[in-house]
């Protein structure tokens, strides 16, 4: 009989091969698949189980915490909700869905799992995720609320010197507590954070940037006098100074200080597409700006041709170069943009990547990673810097920008008022004020847009916004 | 030599329990640092009383069957103490109870080992072995004491004393019967058949019981709706008819016998239609939430994805929902293959596969060498018996078959699976013993 048990025994043992197959199938072969069936909960599960770190404030004030929930899961909690939810963003994994800063530093909030930890993981118990410490400065950030005062509009402050982002609010704001974060915001859309994705016109603010290019190509200089007279020819077009007023031969400086529109454009038309666009890029301009953000919540500032609907290619021969000079002919940008023009002019020409995250530390109190400033890009001269920093300083001294006044600290700012006129509001403006201080001593720089005002000007309605928070940022370590 | 040989043997036993008790100590320490992140002297507590009982029955069979198998008792006690630590992962209350069972299983291979020194005595009643194996077959559809699973009756159970499962203990009582049953008659089942289309087809009178064995174990089975023992002790019967009648035309006919009846029921029996339909079509979502539906089956893929080649870790492998819904039903007793797989991957799966051979492939060689052919056809019968029980339940877990109530034998959590199995093993033990003793 022993023939018939060896052959047995092949059957048996075929039989096994089978199950070792199969077992293969689902544990490699298919796995990908069976791990992103809808039916599978098992990976949110495993999210939910997962003790996500906590995210904080500078001075350690916690913006976003794990807390248990039912069946050994966690949920997060906002301390702040509204305050720091546009910054902070939302994490529901059970539904697997996150924002802001909860996505951006989800693998460190998570703590990463290696492959090698997983297969020597089988003594060592559930991984607790890292505390993500931001730049965020809670007393500034209230401040921001406060003075926006329920109007729809940003604030984002930057440290010139190191690119640490140290305001970041928005209004419509939005609870990111609960199970379903923003619901109920009416018609405005209050998840969209209008720092890094509100598409402003950035009007007068954007001399700035046109000054920077004239100067620093050598074309001009703060002292080159040009003819203010209003109305000009753009493009075929006719442009008027505020008020049809016309202002004769004037500096740049003057120019700048009482925000001449001809001139400017006259300069922007001089420099030429080229320069124009090689500074705009210089920036941050046409492209997504590097912050610690989820890239889905960054937009792009550029100009966008009214005619296709598209944005311009950089430097199209389409673009009004004179109008977008004076921010206008198109050009949209976000107030993150515009705090990063502040930020290069103040910190002598020198661009800093702008971030959120300024270390992660585990568990044990070990800082795991900290984040070193870093060079996004020489954007001009330090002697262009300086010539635009005494432009701007003039413009709070004496011109568009002497109600952001603070005693005893110098300012250096631009104001900017773009019309965008409705049939309802024929004086409909988007007030926005960008600046930094102490001027010569750069700490913050700041950009603060509103969306919309009846007739309101840059320097009645953002500029005392930036004023509260320069205050607070300002007496802030002195 | 020759007096030294059982010495040696033996030997070799002790040496192999060695992995068996750093495994369960292991294996404990590892759950114990899992949950509480410290190694409590609890887990050396359960290494040592699960090594002093496997030195205890490693004694007693150097005393009773010195000859016997040296590596069987080893892989039970590995495979064993494999299961107490699973089982302790997903359900420490339940890990205590299949350490009890144990302990009852071991006084039962002890007294099969004292009561039936002489093995072949059992064919004296093998007519009142097999009545007794088909008579309680019923019992889990008597009302009252019978409980079902899933639509399946696949057991007895007396609130308070004890669950039991029939089909455990039949299929050794059917090994027994049906090897002493062919014993008498291969020589007739081959020589008496007549050719037909070149088929030699047994005498209807000595393959009639057979056929009537055959027909009542289906019929019983399919009453209780229990396709997993079904195919097990179909599969284990033709096993035996091959090895006792070398003719692979009765394989194949009795193959195709089973072909055309699986294929009738799968379509006409509401309950097995949808398990079949469930096998196919898993990930089907109106099946995966339909009551009874695939949900099972399609977690138990699920969880093998989520182990990968090395898995999760011990105690790692989400079971249930955080509103303390099952994730995975039936973790400790079905789909303890799957949580083996979540947990420590396909390496783990598969060296549990290779013992569970290695078992099988001992039990064929003790057949090899017996020197009759009761003892043969007992020892191939038992083995090939316990094979099918492993590819049953881990071709369902895997979807090789559609999936069946079947315990995955000494891992399982189940008293009747762990008692029954170390019955079988002392049964193989016995004949090994014999069959290795000097002419």
């Amino acid at each position: 009989m022993s023939g018939p048990i060896v052959r047995l025994f092949g059957v048996i043992v075929l039989l096994f091969a089978l199950l070792v197959f199969f077992t293969s199938r689902w544990t490699v072969f298919e796995a990908s698949s069976l791990n992103n069936n809808p039916l599978n909960v098992r990976t949110l599960l495993d999210e939910l189980q997962i003790k996500r770190g906590q995210i904080l404030a500078d001075d350690g004030t916690v913006l976003a915490k794990s807390v248990p929930a039912a069946g050994n899961t966690w949920s997060r909690t906002y301390p702040d909700g509204p305050l720091f939810a546009h910054a902070v963003g939302y994490s529901i994994a059970a539904k697997g869905e996150a924002s802001g800063l909860e996505e951006s530093a989800a693998p460190e909030l998570r703590g990463v799992q290696t492959g090698l930890s997983s297969i020597f993981g089988q003594l060592s118990p559930r991984p607790v995720g890292d505390d993500v410490y931001t730049n965020l400065d809670p007393a500034a950030q209230r401040a921001a609320q406060v003075a926006l005062a329920g109007e729809a509009g940003s604030v984002v402050a930057i440290d010139p010197s190191t690119g640490a982002v140290k305001v970041m609010y928005a209004n419509p704001t939005y609870n990111n507590n609960g199970p379903n974060p923003g619901q109920g915001c009416g018609a405005k859309d209050c998840l969209v954070n209008r720092v890094t994705e509100g598409q402003y016109a950035p009007g007068s603010t954007f001399k700035i940037v046109t000054a920077t290019a004239a100067i620093d190509s050598g074309l001009y200089t703060e002292n080159s006098v040009i003819n203010g007279d209003s109305p000009i020819t753009v493009s075929g077009v006719p442009l008027n100074n505020d008020g049809d007023q016309s202002w004769g031969p004037q500096t740049l400086t003057t120019a700048m200080t009482y925000s001449i529109n001809t001139i400017f454009a006259q300069v922007a038309e001089h420099v030429g597409r080229a320069t124009m666009t090689e500074y705009m890029k210089r920036f941050g301009f046409y492209s997504k700006p590097p912050l610690d953000y989820p890239s889905g919540q960054i937009g792009i500032s550029q100009p966008w041709s009214s005619v296709t609907g598209k944005p311009f290619p950089p430097g199209s021969p389409d673009e009004d170069i004179g109008r977008i000079g004076i921010g206008e002919g198109g050009l949209l940008v976000t107030p993150l943009q515009m705090a990063m023009v502040a930020s290069a002019v103040a910190d002598n020409g020198t661009l800093m990547t702008p971030h959120l995250v300024a270390r992660v530390v585990n568990q044990d109190g070990q800082t795991v990673s900290t984040t070193n400033p870093s060079v996004e890009s020489q954007v001009m001269k330090p002697s262009t810097a300086q010539a635009v920093t005494r432009m701007m300083e003039k413009v709070v001294e004496e011109g568009t920008g002497i109600t952001v006044q603070i005693p005893g600290v110098t300012i250096a700012g631009k104001t900017g008022t773009p019309q965008i006129p409705t049939p309802e509001e024929p004086q409909r403006t988007q007030p926005a004020f960008v600046a930094f201080a102490p001027a010569q001593h750069p700490k913050v720089a700041i950009a603060v847009m509103v969306d919309e005002s009846n007739g309101g000007y840059g320097a009645t309605v953002a500029a005392p916004v930036a004023k509260a928070v320069l205050r607070v940022l300002l007496s802030e370590g002195q | 030599m020759e007096t030294n040989a059982p010495v040696r043997a033996r030997n070799r036993e002790l040496i192999g329990l060695i992995p068996a008790s750093l495994l369960v100590t292991a294996g404990f320490a590892g759950v114990f640092i899992q949950r509480q992140n410290a190694l409590s002297n609890v887990s050396l507590t359960y290494g040592a009383l699960f090594l002093g009982l496997c030195i205890a029955a490693h004694i007693f069979i150097r005393i009773t069957l010195p000859r016997a198998d040296p590596y069987m008792f080893p892989l039970v006690a590995v495979l064993a103490s494999f299961g107490l630590v699973m089982i302790y992962r997903i359900d420490a209350t339940l890990a205590r109870q299949q350490a009890q069972w144990f302990v009852l299983g071991l006084i039962l291979f002890v007294g099969t080992i004292l009561l039936f020194r002489d093995y072949r005595k059992l064919e004296q009643y093998r007519y009142i072995i097999v009545i007794v194996s088909l008579g309680i077959l019923v019992l889990p559809r008597l009302p009252g004491i019978g409980y079902s699973a899933n639509g399946a009756y696949l057991g007895v159970r007396i609130p308070g004393l004890f669950v039991f499962q029939p089909a455990e203990v039949s299929k050794i009582g059917l090994v027994i019967f049906l090897a002493s049953y062919l014993r008498d008659t291969r020589q007739v089942l081959v020589q008496g058949g007549r050719k037909f289309l070149g088929v030699t087809l047994p005498p209807i009178k000595q393959f009639g019981p057979v056929v009537v064995i055959w027909g009542l174990a289906m019929a019983i089975l399919v009453v209780l709706s229990d396709t997993g023992s079904s195919i097990m002790f179909y599969g284990g019967l033709l096993a035996m008819l091959y090895v006792a009648t070398n003719r692979l035309s009765f394989v194949v006919i009795g193959l195709i016998a089973a072909a055309v009846g699986f294929w009738y029921l799968g379509t006409h029996i509401p309950h097995i239609h949808a398990r079949v339909e469930t096998w196919l079509h898993p990930l089907n979502p109106r099946l995966y939430h339909a009551p009874l539906g695939s949900y099972q089956v399609a977690n138990a893929m699920f969880a093998q994805s989520a182990g990968g080649l090395f898995g999760q870790g011990f105690g790692r492998a989400a079971l249930t929902l955080p509103n303390g819904g099952s994730l995975l039903p039936a973790p400790q007793t079905d789909m303890i293959y799957a949580v083996i797989t979540d947990e420590l991957g396909l390496f783990g799966a598969v060296a549990v596969l290779i013992t569970y051979l290695l078992f099988v492939a001992r039990g064929f060689k003790t057949a090899l060498l017996a020197r009759d052919s009761f003892s043969t056809l007992l020892a191939v019968g038992l083995s090939a018996m316990f094979a099918l029980q492993v590819f049953v339940i881990v071709g369902g877990v895997t979807r090789v078959i559609p999936l069946t109530g079947v315990t995955l034998p000494f891992i399982s959590y189940g008293g009747s699976s762990i008692v029954a199995n170390l019955v079988l093993v002392a049964l193989l033990l016995l004949v090994s013993d014999r069959a290795r003793r000097p002419a």
